[in-house]
């Protein structure tokens, strides 16, 4: 018998306890609205699961496990292996953040890929580990301040660079990866649509803004999220079989400073000499993965049926940059 | 009928009478005879389930807890290092009340690394909420497996069956397999009440706090100790069915006048009985009892086998560093409990896959001393000529 409430169709209902302005909510709110309630939904201890099922309540409508951190990939493995065994073809996702997905739980997510399990692996990247008090992660980019990479006379924050988490899912040449950010959602849709109609193992990547630990204002999660993709810091594309099938191409490039200025995570580069010298290597970064994607190339033209809808979506959320956009048409 | 396997082919056959539909497993010494066999059979179509090959026994215990909340039975199997790195989700199985069986194929735990047998592994996770059965023969793997299933279905918590390494898993015995239509009949269609299901959307593994957060370990602490009413039922109830029983939680073995008893658990229990029948035959007053069950920890059962004891040796194969004997230091409080003042003589043996010989064995039986109450515990002596054995100096070795 079908217990659910006829009224109630949201897959993650409101009362749950994220900050304002989480990023993490909004995806998860998009993302579990766009796949719907039939489906299985397994998390990675962290944020989303924290907020979501605070001591004996659930925010979840549709059936929900939490395990421990590093076993999502693991137990939708079994669970999938369990559906399959009994016929049925209820779909499968993992919801993690980044902990979750770029360190300890990494290994879980790489066997699930390679065996090819029919599971949707959604990473919900707020760039630390927000859920402890942030702390940094392999996710944080470089140069961040957090409470385990905080600038001092010795350091300018975390020394070491963002894992390029994507390349590495898309090695596996799993059917399809692609990443997104909570700033375009037509974008995100479409890829959530896509991911949903592809059987086997299937990546996405969500830059998540978190106010509390990149210190915006939680009015801002949308702007900073879309800056992370003008400045060309955050990449949208997508990967199928391990090639690049897609990228959102950028109308113009912003200053990598536009994106880091309202974040307090990046206010000790600001002022000194030795931050001078990590914004230069910031805006770098931004350069060569704009570069590597083409995301600038006026004449890039992709001819599958996937990259005609990132950029049928893609070019929707050019907001920022109506004039740009028009010469583009 | 009876034929002639290896233990874990016995296991392995007794796991597809089962009928799990989900098998993950990481391999590792002593336990892949096991999941090889499994394999074979499902690549075989012998056994219509879903063989994962997990990426770590990490992973391998993830995989069955998704397959549980998902509602397929489910089994894995590992050892040693395998199960120490599936601690966190063995304590979460059980703390969300998952039906797992798994085996554990009783192995040494480094360092030094170590493949052969000792109950160290085991041992190490004894308070992690899973039931615990210690097996002395091939036959016995292959029934336990089987009463595994149903005790962990109905008291929806997890069991573990213990198999000493190489001394059973990589040893031929005759085994007495039962058909599939005697497994169908004791052992249910698993039936999950708190499976995944869209049309029916659960939360499982959701926060706790400080005002509940006890009730659920409370739960769980009384449905393991009522479980030792359904592991004697249902041992029993084999027993009725195809003819072979266990003792559920302990067995006892020529206790009756015994004023000595050797307790211990697994294998080495068929030399412990070679040793008894010798000292009898030599007028001398001894039994032994096997620990079969260790969790939940049996402790009614034990007292009454051993409340008329003068003296108690607890012979087993692992400890806690720098406190002793695992097994002598619990036996020593229930019997406390039960104003029982009777000495429990802590020896550790057979550690690393060494044998203990009815020769060492008799010599610990010889060199046990009821009137050392402060010794924590001593150690079995190295292997002993059979000439040698009368010399109980040989026993604090």
């Amino acid at each position: 018998m079908d217990k659910r409430d006829p009224f109630r169709h949201n897959v993650l209902t409101s009362g749950h306890r994220a900050c304002s302005g989480c990023g993490e909510a909004m995806a998860a709110r998009m993302v579990t609205d766009l796949i719907g309630p039939d489906a299985i939904y397994v998390n990675a201890t962290g944020c989303l699961q924290v907020f979501t099922t605070h001591n004996q309540q659930s925010a979840w409508q549709a059936p929900w496990i939490h395990s421990v951190f590093a076993n999502a990939a693991a137990v939708a493995s079994g669970v999938e292996a369990a559906l399959r065994a009994k016929g049925k073809e209820t779909p499968v996702v993992v919801q993690a953040g980044d902990g979750g997905t770029f360190d300890i739980g990494l290994q879980c997510l790489s066997g699930m890929i390679e065996r090819g399990h029919d599971v949707l692996f959604v990473c919900y990247d707020n760039e630390a580990y927000m859920n402890t008090g942030v702390q940094r992660s392999s996710s944080t980019p470089h140069a961040v301040r957090t409470t385990t990479s905080p600038p001092g006379r010795l350091s300018q924050g975390k020394h070491h660079l963002k894992k390029d988490v994507i390349s590495i899912i898309a090695a596996h040449h799993l059917p399809y990866a692609a990443t997104a950010t909570v700033a375009y959602f037509p974008d995100l849709k479409a890829k959530v649509e896509k991911a949903m109609t592809i059987k086997g193992p299937r990546f996405l990547h969500i830059l998540s803004p978190c106010p509390l630990g990149w210190e915006h204002d939680s009015a801002l999660s949308v702007t900073v999220s879309r800056l992370a993709v003008e400045t060309g810091l955050f990449p949208l594309v997508e990967l199928e079989h391990g090639e690049l099938t897609g990228v959102m191409r950028l109308a113009a490039q912003r200053p990598v400073e536009e994106y880091l200025r309202p974040q307090g995570r990046f206010k000790h580069l600001f002022g000194s000499k030795e931050g001078a010298v990590e914004l230069r290597h910031l805006q770098a970064l931004a350069d060569a993965r704009i570069r590597r994607y083409g995301l600038l190339s006026a004449d890039t033209e992709w001819d599958t049926e996937s990259v005609a809808q990132v950029q049928r979506h893609g070019r929707g959320g050019y907001v920022s940059a109506p004039q740009e956009m028009d010469d583009e048409r | 009928m009876k034929k002639l396997l290896e233990g874990s082919q016995a296991v392995a056959e007794a796991v597809r009478l089962c009928r799990p539909q989900v098998v993950a497993a990481y391999p590792i010494t002593p336990q892949t005879h096991i999941i090889e066999r499994l394999a074979q059979h499902v690549a075989d179509g012998e056994l219509a389930a879903e063989f994962i090959n997990a990426e770590s026994e990490f992973g391998a215990a993830s995989i069955v807890l998704g397959a549980v909340a998902a509602g397929a039975r489910a089994f894995t199997a590992t050892a040693s290092q395998g199960l120490l790195l599936m601690t966190e989700v063995l304590y979460n199985i059980a703390g969300m009340r998952l039906p797992v069986v798994m085996v554990c194929a009783n192995r040494a735990v480094g360092a030094p690394i170590n493949i052969f047998s000792d109950h160290q592994d085991s041992m190490a996770l004894r308070d992690a909420g899973w039931i615990q059965i210690y097996v002395e023969s091939n036959q016995e793997a292959a029934d336990s497996l089987i009463q595994a299933y149903r005790i962990a279905e109905v008291c929806e918590l997890p069991v573990m069956v213990c198999m000493d390494g190489f001394f059973l898993t990589h040893t031929f015995e005759p085994v007495d397999l039962p058909s599939q239509a005697m497994v169908d009949g004791y052992l249910p269609a698993f039936r999950f009440a708190r499976t995944l299901d869209p049309t029916q959307p659960m939360t499982l593994g959701g926060g706790s706090e400080a005002d509940n957060y006890q009730e659920f370990r409370v739960a769980q602490h009384h449905t393991m100790e009522n479980a030792q009413t359904v592991i004697e039922a249902f041992d029993a109830d084999f027993g009725e069915q195809f003819g072979r029983t266990y003792g559920g939680l302990v067995q006892d073995y020529r206790l009756a006048g015994a004023d000595t008893v050797l307790l211990g658990l697994g294998s080495l229990m068929g030399a412990v009985r070679d040793v008894v029948d010798r000292l009898r035959d030599q007028g001398q007053a001894v039994g032994a009892l096997r620990l079969r069950c260790f969790r939940p920890f049996p402790a009614q059962a034990l007292i009454e086998q051993l409340r008329a004891a003068q003296r108690i040796i607890v012979l087993e194969k692992a400890f806690s560093a720098g406190a002793g004997g695992i097994v002598a230091i619990e036996l020593r409080a229930a019997l406390q409990q039960a104003g029982i003042t009777t000495t429990v003589d802590s020896v550790i043996g057979g550690l690393g896959g060494r044998d203990l010989t009815p020769e060492v064995i008799e010599a610990i039986i010889r060199g046990a001393k009821p009137d050392e109450h402060e010794a924590t515990c001593r150690f079995a002596p190295d292997h002993i000529a059979p000439d040698n054995i009368n010399s109980g100096e040989a026993s604090h070795g």
